[in-house]
């Protein structure tokens, strides 16, 4: 149960994290942000080529989908800035509308010898922060993990302890690194364990970690996730939003304090309860209909907010069908049937409803429903709304 | 019998002077649970719901009224200070309802609670009910429930609501039904709820309802293979999510190829469990079972 509206999400670009790295005494290349191609062109000749120009948008797959790119030179630099700048990358993260890049992170190429990976998550079986080592960096360690697990070590940290000497001795081991690193591994992983702990991250990635010539541990691409539910205690992070990255119709949601997550199907899913409202997406799966969103309005919600998150449903073009799916407990279903006719009559929309409450004043909610004049078939169990909307989609 | 509490329960509510507490805490007593004390710093001496005295600390009411269960109503951010209390005032089994708790508090906490013998169940939990004890110590509605011999284990608190209804408008009764929470780190995991179903003589069939992300259910899977003697139905939710988009649960995410609804069933079905193929066959599978 929420006591609280939802609605804190942060996400940060690479620069940023290497920033908050950078306080912990992590090394970064050097380097800095450029927003247009003129400061491109002048930050090159300032750092002195061969350089790196990174887009900064909140998604991966950046490489590949060419949002990263050698610059050997300033005008080199500016015709890259030029291409890029104001452009919408679209990479295998970021759906086919791609993200806008309004930002470069411009740095000094670094001359590597080897590449590794490091990650620190919430381990759900140590129960507590894990840091995750391999010698093969650059690549999705999620694929690592999956073909060569041999390849991946899992440490874990005491929240009371916090990171040992003789996980530093192990790490080293397992790299195959000299002794003479086991000082700065040490070093290194108290840094990530410190920024991890202390900033309440869900993540602290950085992949690939690099030996550079000079025998120097360097985060070559960095990224930070946080606990949204942590975002109370650190109010000085939200100077990092960008609003320009978020997903519209899921920033709307974020505002209105619902759940929502869009996806690609055609069926609007309005349900109470997170299980619940992954339990009808599946429903709807399985009589051939394919969800459009996830959406859970919560618990104690008013007719503002159920308004507000059937608005969200219907300016998804995809949508062709509501589908409505509420165990009233202390969410009330004639709340429930005001904020829907509300949206509807506001946006003006006729779409079909399919309609399955249950529980706190039904009745009322079926009687406004019923006299809203809208098109609404109602199911009173999940197998008849499975009955009707199969029949709809046969 | 029930698992985890019964009629001999003496339950003590945390943020019982805030809505949500009050509100709940009037909800058990109206269904039967023995409500015996409420604690708010600041509200010491006041009376709510006409009997349930207010206590200024958790080791007051533990001292007063000899309180045994601890229901958290207070707020996410509040919520590991709460927990703290209550394992420090030696309360058994703390329930803490709170959604949105700070993952390292949960690690914290859980850390703390093992070390002196005590039970978390959640956070992000409806907490748990044993109809035949008429004992409520969450925030389910108590009127779906009918006493019998389902066991009921859930990661969702609405999705398990659903299941009930469908078993009791088949006139299946429940032993105990227990939600453990949606999120990554939990007090109580299926295993240890199946443990304690499995010994239950009252239990005669149990009902688990997980979904997408972790791998727990992957470790109920073992479990039940190994050690638990009877039918188990199990119904697996977010078939359809994509991957690495938080399903509203925090714990609902998949990451790895471990976390998919599919790797889950097929863990469960090897196990010998019965699958529940959609949300609304889950009360006719249990009476399928039955006949």
């Amino acid at each position: 149960m929420r006591f609280s509206a939802r609605g804190n999400v942060i996400k940060i670009h690479e620069y940023q994290a290497k920033e908050l790295m950078s306080r912990y005494g992590i090394q970064i290349p050097e380097g800095d942000t450029a927003s247009d191609p003129e400061q491109t062109a002048l930050l090159i000749s300032h750092l002195g080529p061969p350089t790196i120009v990174k887009a900064q948008i909140h998604a991966g797959g950046r490489g590949i989908g060419g949002g990263i790119k050698f610059a050997n030179s300033p005008e080199e630099g500016r015709g890259i800035a030029e291409g890029l700048i104001g452009s919408h990358l679209i990479t295998n993260q970021t759906g086919a509308q791609g993200a806008i890049v309004h930002k470069l992170l411009v740095e000094k190429t670094v001359a590597i010898k080897r590449e590794m990976y490091l990650a620190c998550v919430i381990d759900r079986s140590s129960q507590g922060p894990l840091l995750i080592v391999s010698p093969t960096g650059g690549m999705d360690i999620e694929k690592i993990a999956a073909t060569q697990p041999e390849k991946i070590l899992r440490v874990p940290i005491d929240l009371g302890a916090g990171f040992q000497p003789y996980q530093s001795r192990n790490i080293c081991r397992f790299l195959n690194l000299d002794p003479k690193f086991i000082r700065a591994i040490f070093d290194l992983m108290t840094s990530v364990c410190g920024l991890f702990i202390e900033n309440d991250c869900s993540l602290v990635e950085i992949n690939p970690l690099v030996l550079d010539e000079r025998d120097c541990l360097i985060a070559l691409d960095a990224k930070i996730d946080f606990d949204d539910d942590a975002l109370f205690r650190h109010m000085r992070l939200s100077n990092f939003r960008d609003a320009s990255q978020q997903e519209e119709l899921e920033r709307q949601a974020t505002e209105a304090g619902v759940a929502y997550v869009k996806l690609d199907g055609t069926v609007g899913c309005l349900v109470n309860g997170a299980g619940l409202a992954m339990a009808t997406m599946d429903l709807a799966h399985g009589v051939g209909a394919e969800p459009a969103n996830f959406l859970d309005v919560g618990g104690s919600a008013t007719i503002e907010k159920i308004a507000a998150a059937v608005k969200i449903m219907l300016s998804d073009t995809n949508v062709t069908i509501i589908l409505v799916n509420i165990f009233g407990g202390i969410l009330r279903c004639d709340i429930l049937a005001e904020g829907i006719v509300k949206a509807f009559r506001d946006i003006g929309s006729t779409l079909p409803l399919v309609v399955r409450m249950s529980g706190t004043n039904v009745e009322a909610g079926t009687r406004i429903l019923f006299e809203s004049k809208l098109d609404v078939s109602f199911a009173s169990t999940l197998r008849e709304l499975e009955g009707i909307l199969s029949a709809k989609y046969a | 019998m029930s698992i985890f509490v019964n009629n001999k329960t003496r339950l003590l509510v945390q943020g019982i002077t805030g809505r949500e507490g009050g509100f709940h805490a009037e909800q058990c007593l109206t269904y039967g649970t023995n409500v015996v004390a409420g604690v708010t710093p600041g509200k010491g001496g006041h009376i709510v719901a006409g009997k349930i005295p207010v206590f200024e600390s958790v080791h007051q009411a533990v001292n007063e009224t000899g309180a045994n269960v601890s229901l958290i109503f207070v707020p996410a951010p509040f919520a590991q200070d709460a927990m703290l209390e209550a394992v420090d005032a030696g309360i058994e089994l703390i329930i803490c309802i709170a959604e949105g708790v700070p993952i390292l508090d949960s690690a914290k906490t859980l850390n703390f609670i093992s070390k002196q013998g005590a039970r978390l169940l959640g956070p992000n939990c409806p907490g748990i009910i044993s109809p035949a004890e008429r004992c409520k110590v969450g925030i389910m509605p108590g009127y779906i429930h009918l006493p019998g011999t389902v066991g009921v284990v859930s990661r969702s608190g609405t999705l398990s609501y659903e299941a009930v209804s469908q078993l009791t408008a088949l006139d299946i009764g429940q032993s105990t039904c227990v939600g453990i929470g949606g999120d990554p780190l939990i007090g109580t995991d299926f295993v240890d709820v199946l443990k304690l179903f499995n010994q239950d003589p009252e239990t005669e069939l149990i009902v688990l309802i997980g979904e997408i992300g972790g791998n727990m259910e992957q470790d109920a899977a073992r479990y039940i293979k190994e050690y638990v003697t009877k039918p188990v139905a199990a119904f697996i939710a977010g078939a359809t999510a994509p991957t690495g988009k938080r399903m509203g649960h925090a714990g609902a995410i998949i990451t790895g190829s471990d976390g998919t609804a599919a790797e889950k069933k097929s863990a469960l079905e090897t196990a010998g469990v019965v699958i529940i193929p959609s949300p609304g066959e889950i009360g006719i599978t249990v009476k399928n079972m039955i006949d």
